[in-house]
């Protein structure tokens, strides 16, 4: 690896997602050094697993094209993949950062012809597709990956299927000596956008998703959208590979919940509203949908977007969070529960259920210097002095628009800090 | 008991929801609920109640304030903490209606002859007297609750437990004569009836 230049004139962004990439690019078009990492193989984070957009319902590949051909274009920008931060210490204008690279294990000489996957057999779950099919142990992230470039799992680095992965490579990419890298950047303020994860469905114990193959989380129901998905595209059970006829949404299933995630997520009931969408576009009136919630939160002006899936006789709403989940026959499941309005108890059965799983933070312990404030919900509170500004999720649970905006202000605040060092050192 | 009521309906007359923040025990949790209703549908005897907890929460803010009252629901709550454990706000549901409950007996206005009520009553009654609970008189005064024929027959059902009971040691008929009991009765009844005039006191110079 080429050496990294960083001074206390650099801004460092930590996360290559929507957030990341948004800061990274405003501040290098301003002019400024950056360097952006990446903790995966790929930029793009979380938008890149998504099928549409709320409420245009456009193609995220679009706009992360758009970011992608600015980031190529761009000198001042500096992309570091598959590297994490492990300490910060320091002060605004003077931060010192540990960051481990991991190997990859192919070089810039990678032109993505994909022989190292077809040379190997070893397959590993998906985590693009969230664990819902399996991939090589040589493989490409998705087909949108940026940088277009290989991966070689460690866990095939030193076994047959890599040097068969090297043999196969015809253009010297696949280097199984490379070995893990740390590096030490002294850099003058930090974005950072490492956003958020989804919230792990199978603690809400009483909705069983550990326990019933047909419950599911709305990331996953994302993924049966893309035609390079696990299910090619098709909106299917994944009991039994049948097409649904009756699916139930469960909205703040883990967010609003002082056992799970105490904030309101604030993007699931536009996700779920989206996918309502979805059903009604590839199954028409051969299934129903049913959004159960404890209030519908779509906001200015995406309440349009809400007004307009109510009108759809398909969709139904119940006002009720759901109480628990039972099974039921042929793979079905039960809902049970009391609605608000007129408390009617209910026993609703339904193929298919897909949980409104909230969005957590994933800002780490242990790795801020003192004084950066993290609040109860693990995003970073905004503190103009303190040279370490959360951006995107990392700020607080936001959907692409608001984390684009909130991004560019962060990469404001990180540019008053540089262009300050700059000019004390003249 | 009804002199009280009447004073309370006075003192609350345009907010139920102030009188049960400020003489129900947890009360103050009551405008916290969301209305999600998840503690409805989590109740193991949910299915038998008039009004579900989350309907009830709903009736405070709403005035409802002899419709909650003199219902049986909240003597339905068996404390298997299934609510409390769910609710997402946090709201201890079991505490509440035990407190709703205890409230509306003390302005007597719980539904005549609801069975968890008197039970309550008898269970009281049995251990203040003496300071420990005397189970073979519990077991009777429980047996004849509903009058003398359906005592005998109940009696008669359970004659086998019983008899087991005494063989093993587990019941002794000798308590029928007044039973044990903690060294300083009085001392006891005094710090109950203090205990009492507290609370009393407390509800009446409440400022809601």
């Amino acid at each position: 690896m080429s050496e990294v230049i960083a001074t206390n004139q650099t801004i460092l962004v930590v996360g290559g997602g929507i957030s990341g990439l948004t800061a990274a690019l405003e501040a290098a078009e301003c002019g400024k050094q950056v360097i952006l990492l990446e903790k995966s193989p790929s930029v793009g984070g979380r938008v890149s697993q998504l099928h549409k957009y709320f409420p245009k319902l456009c193609v995220p590949s679009c706009g992360l094209e758009i970011q992608y051909r600015r980031l190529k274009a761009n000198k001042n920008v500096r992309l570091l993949t598959m590297a994490e931060v492990t300490q910060i210490s320091g002060e605004a204008g003077n931060f010192t950062v540990s960051v481990k690279v991991a190997p990859r294990y192919v070089n810039e000489n990678c032109t993505a012809c994909g022989e190292c996957e077809k040379a190997v057999s070893a397959e590993f779950d998906d985590e693009f597709n969230y664990g819902l099919k399996k991939r090589k142990g040589a493989y490409l992230v998705s087909n949108m990956a940026y940088p277009q470039r290989f991966v070689i799992d460690p866990r095939i680095a030193a076994t047959d299927d890599g040097a068969k992965a090297k043999a196969a490579c015809k253009y010297g990419a696949v280097d199984l000596e490379m070995a893990e890298q740390n590096l030490s950047l002294n850099v003058g303020a930090v974005v950072w956008a490492t956003g958020w994860k989804p919230y792990d469905a199978a603690r809400i114990q009483p909705y069983g998703y550990d326990r019933y193959d047909n419950v599911i989380t709305n990331v996953e129901f994302e993924r049966m959208l893309d035609p390079f998905g696990p299910t090619g595209g098709k909106i299917v059970r994944p009991s039994d590979g049948k097409t649904p006829q009756n699916i139930a949404f469960i909205q703040c299933a883990g967010s609003r919940d002082q056992n799970h995630l105490k904030h309101c997520s604030r993007i699931c009931c536009m996700a779920t509203l989206k996918q309502t969408t979805y059903v009604k576009e590839q199954l028409g009136d051969a299934c129903k949908s049913t959004v159960y919630y404890i209030d519908i939160r779509a906001i200015d002006r995406i309440d349009d977007f809400h007004r307009k899936v109510k009108e759809d006789t398909n969709v139904t709403f119940v006002k009720s969070k759901v109480a628990n989940i039972t099974a039921g026959s042929d793979g079905n499941v039960l809902l049970n529960g009391v609605d608000t309005e007129g408390y009617n108890r209910y026993r609703n059965e339904h193929d298919l259920v897909v949980l409104a799983t909230g969005m957590e933070s994933t800002v780490p312990a242990g790795v801020f210097p003192a004084g950066i404030n993290i609040n109860e919900h693990n995003f970073i509170e905004l503190d103009g002095d303190s040279g370490i500004y959360g951006a995107g999720c990392s700020s607080d649970a936001l959907d692409v628009n608001r984390a684009a905006q909130n991004a560019t202000a962060a990469a404001l605040r990180a540019i008053q800090v540089v262009t300050r060092v700059a000019g004390q050192e003249g | 008991m009804s002199d009280m009521n009447q004073a309370m309906v006075e003192k609350y007359r345009s907010s139920f929801l102030k009188e049960v923040e400020a003489n129900v025990e947890e009360g103050h949790w009551v405008k916290m609920c969301m209305q999600c209703g998840v503690c409805s549908g989590s109740c193991p005897l949910g299915p038998h109640w008039e009004h579900p907890p989350q309907e009830i929460f709903m009736m405070i803010r709403a005035g409802k304030r002899e419709d909650v009252l003199s219902s049986s629901s909240m003597w339905m709550c068996t404390s298997c903490y299934n609510c409390i454990a769910r609710c997402p706000r946090g709201l201890p549901i079991t505490h509440i209606m035990h407190g709703l409950a205890t409230y509306a007996k003390r302005l007597g206005l719980q539904p005549k002859n609801q069975p968890t009520a008197k039970f309550s009553q008898l269970f009281w009654n049995n251990l203040t007297k003496t300071g420990r609970v005397n189970e073979l008189k519990l077991g009777l005064a429980l047996y004849f609750m509903n009058g003398i024929g359906p005592g005998i027959k109940t009696a008669l059902k359970m004659q086998d437990v019983g008899l087991g009971m005494l063989k093993t040691g587990r019941l002794n008929p000798l308590e029928i004569l007044g039973g044990h009991s903690i060294k300083d009765k009085s001392g006891l009844q005094k710090m109950l009836k203090k205990a009492f005039e507290i609370e009393e006191a407390q509800i009446k110079d409440y400022k809601g």
